[in-house]
Parts: structure tokens; C-alpha cells; sequence
């Protein structure tokens, strides 16, 4: 799946891409931001230090949901008022672009879904109730959410942003669905909460003092 | 194992040392020394609390830092706090125990009074129908609802915790699991917990001396029967059905053949006391045997010794009858008592040709004595169903009584207790 190299426009290192449609990536020596254009690639920012960071997941971390297997290629960390989490951008041997989100070790796979008509955020409270592709849900969670960093390659640009406000919704089958109200447009990503041990997750990070 | 990997901050309280043990995760930290409770997230670790407790004042069972193999991941216990309810006046207070791996997350392990329960956070979302969560598949009873607040603290938590703070709990039970909600202003958090037993914990954790033995029984215990009142009745009314089908097909095809039927005289002045009855035949299988008797009692009584002798192996079933009729007149009107006629089955008698050894006894001054006795075979025998059913019955009612038992001390101490008597229980 690795992809021919490119060479980073700041400081030359190969690029090595995971996924073919990544539109964004870092450049993992000297953490510059990059944006893949038609010809080469963009440099447009640089990456703030990642804060010290608890999940056992890391770029390369390769696992299955729902039969297919994925590789992490990317994530984005987001802060909120109690903590952090991370949302690990993950490519399903499908060629389909998914989303892993370990909060607090709280895991979910969902992937962008077209549904129609999405809420406006002002009209969404705790408890609401949403069907879309048939799957009933509730809304468990309203979250703030900061901006704090980016690592690797991602389906989008995406690295100048500030805040976003997240929906998290669940069902009593396991479904879990985020509305993103980042964007001017609100996105659906819509997939399952999964346990860790169904992950089955390998290269995974390793924890000092823990096997 | 290793040993554990610390961060090391110093509390701004007092200056004594803090351990950090989640790695990122903790969103509150508690200093042991001066109960300050700091916001993990301020690099200034700025004090949000402080409370009153006498160091020494609650020990952790299981010592902060305590690494144990738990459910097939590494886990180490991080977080303690203390947390109470009051009903009817009456304060009830229970331990919870964070634990962290840093692959598998947060799990906690509940305690009160020596009843272990180990509890996650569910990812899927319990659906409540008339007020009861079914989560899984599995319906829940609820159990209580009450205000639990934290009365003592120590170690980290990925969450804000206040000492003081009243949070709304409601418990909904389906042992050996429970299912509580926590509700803090419109957010509700689910937990699913499973009853341990305490000594599971002692080995996995490596803790030292024994668990505390469980005191009472607790809301979602299981019962410990390996059968429910429900199986054992259905095994009952499996077990009935087929004694009744079997009785049935007896009662159909039972032939009540009668063998024998002869009248005789009985009086004190007979010659001898004992005569034999001429030989009759009992054909085809085993079967039984059951010997009549009619007596023109009244006011009087006989006993008759009886012999059913096989002819040919001498083999001799021997068994007495009494028969007597009493009437009269008293106070209360007219009374009678005992009957003119008996009836006796012998439950199984091979084929064969057989007679009949019989010794009658009365008083010698009641006079004459008419009777007939007879004998038919294979017929259906009632009694020997109806004490089989009585010894099936004995199980099934056993473990009724044992499973009403229990509940009803589980219930007791719910918002829903039994109203019926209470049964065995002391408290």
C-alpha cells in the first residue's frame, strides 16, 4: 500500500504515503505540515509539540473491524474540558477511508455517511433521539472540542483549525455515530463502539513497565 | 512485572510528592498527605479542594499502585474513594477501586461489605422501558435510586471528583450483574458490574491475608443454586405430566381381572383359627394384587391375618386388615366411623397359582361375622404415584423456599422490598 516516496520541501526526507488519497500528511523529521497538490508537495505549517499522550495506538498500528483489516495512517488529538482524545484516521483494506477514536480508552470506528437532513446544533440536546440508515440513536454527548494537533497522513486538510463542537450518539445495539459541526456543514461519521480485545489490534505501542 | 512507571509531581498543598500513575489520563489527582485535591490538567496543578479526613482514616484494600492480571490485561489500582447514600435516616457507605491499563482503559472494582463487583463503563446504550433498562438483550429491575456522594478520596481519576458533591445513582439489577446510572446534571453515564467473589480479587491482585467474608446478602448476589425455582418447576411439571400419562395408560389398560371371590363366617366358636382358600391363578405378568374385603360389621370389628402364598415357591406375602363400622347417636346427632369394606394392593406379584392363608380375630362377644374377600388382579395403583409426586414435590418446594429466601433479602434492601412474611432471614 506504501506509495512511491516524495521529498519533503523543508528538509528533504522521503515521504512514504500509506494511503493513495491522502491530501495531507507530517513530515516525521522535521514535523512540517504538508499538503499534497497535483505536482508535489506543500509545506504549510509545522506541528506544536503533541502533548504527552496515553494511547496504545500509533501510526502503523494495524487491526479489523467488521472483517476488514485497517492501518493507521494518520490522527488528529483533540483537548476538551476533561482531557484529551485522540481521533485516529485509519484506511480499511477496502480502500475506504474510517476514523478510530480512542477516548479514554472508550473505542469507536466510524466512517463519513451521506444522511440527510443533519440537525443544527442549536437544536440538538442530550437525549434526542435520530434515525438515520435505519439505525436509532441517542444523543449521550455534547462536546467543545480544541484543536491540539495533527500526525500523518489525513483524508482532508486539516491544520489550521480551532475549535469544534462534536455530537456523540449511541444505541442500544452498539451503534455509535459523531456529528462533526467543525465545518460550516455538519458531517455524520457513523459506526460502531468496539472493544479493545475486538480490535484485535498489532504494533501497538509499548508502555514502559507494562507487557 | 516491572515496576511501575511514576510520574513524580510535588503537591502544591504541602510539598509532599505526588504519583502519577495513568499517564496523561488523570484529570484529578488526590496528595495522600494533606487531602488536596488538584486539576491534573493545570500544569500548576491548581487546588480545586481540599477535605477534612484523618490520614489513616480509610485504608484501601487494595493499595494504590497494586498491579494485578485481571480478565487477561495488566491492571493497577490508582484511584480510591469512598462514597455514601443515606436511607430512611441511615447512612450506607461502599469503596470503589479505579484501575488503569493503558491498552484496556479504566475499569473499577466495587466494595461493600466484603461483596466485590467489577464494573465498566458499556458502549452500548441501555434502552429504558417503564422505567426498567434492558441492556443487551437482558431486562433489568430496578433496585434503588439515591444521591451517593464522595466522602473520602485518594490516588487519580480521568474525571473531575468532589468531595461532598451529590450525584444521582440508580441501580437496576439482573444478578450476578447490576446496572447503575450516574447522572450528573443532564449527562448519564452507564455501568455494567459483575458480582466477584472477593478472594478471585485477593489471588489476582496479590493482596495479602484473606477477603473479608461477604456480610448479608447484596443486590445483585447471585443465589448460589445451581437450579432455579423456575427449572425445578418445570422439571416437576415435566415429571408430573409423564406419572400422569403413565397412570392413564395403566388406568386403560389394566384388566382387573377377579381371581378369586368367596363368602365365609366368622364365628368365636369356629374350630379352627386359621383355613387356607383354594388355589386360584394369577396369569400373564407381574402385576398387582388387590384383596378385598366386605364384613357386615356393625359396631363390631374383625382383623384378619392375611397370607397371599405362592403354591409353588411357597414364597408368602403376608399382610392384616381391620375392618369395623361404628353408629351411634351423641350430643352432636348421629355419628359413624370406619367403613364395611377395605381394600389392599399389593404392589407386585410374579404369576403363578396361589392361595390364601386366612386368620380372622374379633371379640368373642360381638357374635356372628359375614365376609367376602376377593381378589383381583392387575389393577392400577394410585398410591404409589401419589408418593412419588410427594418426593418430587420435596426438591421443587425446597429450593421455592430457598430462592424466596434470598430474594427477599435482596429485596430488603431495596426500594422494593417483599411484602410478604420473611421467611429464615435474621437481621
Amino acid at each position: 500500500m506504501t506509495q512511491p516516496a516524495a521529498l519533503c520541501p523543508n528538509c528533504g526526507a522521503p515521504i512514504l504515503f500509506r494511503w493513495s488519497s491522502s491530501v495531507q500528511t507530517t513530515c516525521p523529521h522535521c514535523q512540517s505540515i504538508l499538503i499534497r497538490t497535483d505536482v508535489n508537495l506543500e509545506r504549510v505549517g509545522v506541528v506544536s509539540d503533541l502533548p504527552p499522550d496515553s494511547s496504545p495506538i500509533q501510526i502503523g498500528t494495524s487491526g479489523v473491524y467488521e472483517n476488514h483489516t485497517f492501518t493507521v495512517a494518520g490522527r488528529i488529538i483533540y483537548d476538551y474540558a476533561d482531557g484529551s482524545w485522540n481521533e485516529w484516521h485509519i484506511v480499511l483494506n477496502t480502500g475506504a477511508s474510517a476514523w478510530l477514536s480512542d477516548a479514554q480508552s472508550q473505542y469507536a470506528v466510524t466512517l463519513a455517511v451521506e444522511a440527510e437532513p443533519l440537525p443544527a446544533l442549536a437544536s440538538v440536546h442530550l437525549g434526542d433521539r435520530f434515525t438515520w440508515n435505519k439505525i436509532a440513536l441517542a444523543v449521550t454527548a455534547i462536546t467543545t472540542a480544541r484543536y491540539r494537533g495533527v500526525e500523518g497522513e489525513l483524508p482532508f486538510e486539516y491544520w489550521d483549525k480551532h475549535e469544534a463542537t462534536f455530537v456523540d450518539l449511541r444505541s442500544a445495539g452498539g451503534d455509535f455515530a459523531t456529528l462533526d459541526y467543525g465545518d460550516a456543514e455538519p458531517v455524520l461519521y457513523l459506526g460502531k463502539a468496539v472493544e479493545f480485545e475486538a480490535l484485535r489490534l498489532k504494533n501497538l505501542r509499548a508502555f514502559e513497565g507494562w507487557s | 512485572m516491572t515496576a511501575p512507571q511514576v510520574q513524580s509531581l510535588t503537591c502544591p498543598g504541602c510539598g509532599a510528592p505526588l504519583t502519577v500513575r495513568s499517564m496523561g489520563r488523570a484529570v484529578t489527582i488526590v496528595c495522600g498527605h494533606c487531602h488536596s485535591i488538584l486539576d491534573a490538567k493545570d500544569p500548576q496543578l491548581r487546588i480545586l479542594q481540599r477535605f477534612e479526613a484523618a490520614t489513616g482514616d480509610e485504608t484501601p484494600l487494595i493499595p494504590l499502585g497494586t498491579r494485578g492480571k485481571w480478565r487477561g490485561a495488566a491492571y493497577e489500582a490508582i484511584g480510591f474513594q469512598r462514597r455514601e447514600i443515606e436511607v430512611d435516616g441511615l447512612t450506607y457507605s461502599w469503596r470503589e477501586y479505579l484501575l488503569f491499563s493503558p491498552y484496556k482503559g479504566f475499569r473499577y472494582f466495587t466494595e461493600y461489605n466484603g461483596h466485590w463487583n467489577d464494573a465498566s463503563v458499556v458502549t452500548a446504550l441501555p434502552e429504558l422501558q417503564d422505567g426498567s433498562p434492558k441492556y443487551l438483550g437482558k431486562k433489568y429491575k430496578h433496585f434503588q435510586t439515591s444521591l451517593a456522594k464522595t466522602t473520602f478520596v485518594l490516588g487519580e481519576f480521568p474525571w473531575v471528583i468532589k468531595v461532598d458533591d451529590d450525584i444521582a445513582v440508580a441501580d437496576y439489577v439482573s444478578p450476578p450483574y447490576v446496572l447503575s446510572s450516574e447522572t450528573v446534571g443532564e449527562e448519564t453515564t452507564w455501568t455494567l458490574g459483575e458480582y466477584v467473589q472477593g478472594p478471585e480479587i485477593w489471588r489476582a491482585f496479590g493482596l495479602p491475608g484473606i477477603a473479608p467474608a461477604p456480610v448479608g446478602v447484596y443486590e445483585n448476589q447471585p443465589s448460589g443454586l445451581r437450579v432455579s425455582a423456575a427449572q425445578t418447576w418445570f422439571t416437576f411439571l415435566g415429571l408430573f405430566t409423564a406419572f400422569f400419562l403413565i397412570f392413564t395408560f395403566q388406568q386403560m389398560f389394566a384388566q382387573r381381572e377377579e381371581v378369586f371371590r368367596e363368602a365365609y363366617r366368622y364365628s368365636q366358636s369356629g374350630a379352627e383359627a386359621s383355613f387356607v382358600t383354594p388355589d386360584f391363578n394369577l396369569k400373564g405378568r407381574t402385576t398387582s394384587v388387590e384383596v378385598h374385603t366386605d364384613a357386615d360389621v356393625s359396631n363390631q370389628w374383625i382383623y384378619l391375618n392375611y397370607a397371599l402364598i405362592n403354591e409353588d415357591t411357597g414364597q408368602a406375602y403376608d399382610f392384616a386388615r381391620e375392618v369395623s363400622y361404628y353408629t351411634g347417636v351423641d350430643s352432636d346427632g348421629a355419628w359413624h366411623e370406619g367403613s364395611q369394606h377395605d381394600d389392599v394392593t399389593l404392589p407386585s406379584i410374579p404369576p403363578g397359582r396361589y392361595y390364601l392363608r386366612i386368620e380372622p380375630e374379633s371379640d368373642p362377644n360381638l357374635g356372628l361375622i359375614s365376609y367376602t374377600v376377593a381378589v383381583t388382579r392387575d389393577v392400577p395403583v394410585l398410591g404409589l404415584y401419589l408418593a412419588a409426586l410427594a418426593l418430587l414435590l420435596l426438591p421443587a418446594l425446597f429450593i421455592s423456599w430457598r430462592a424466596h429466601n434470598f430474594e427477599q433479602m435482596r429485596w430488603a434492601e431495596s426500594d422494593h422490598p417483599m411484602k410478604s412474611i420473611r421467611v429464615g432471614s435474621d437481621e
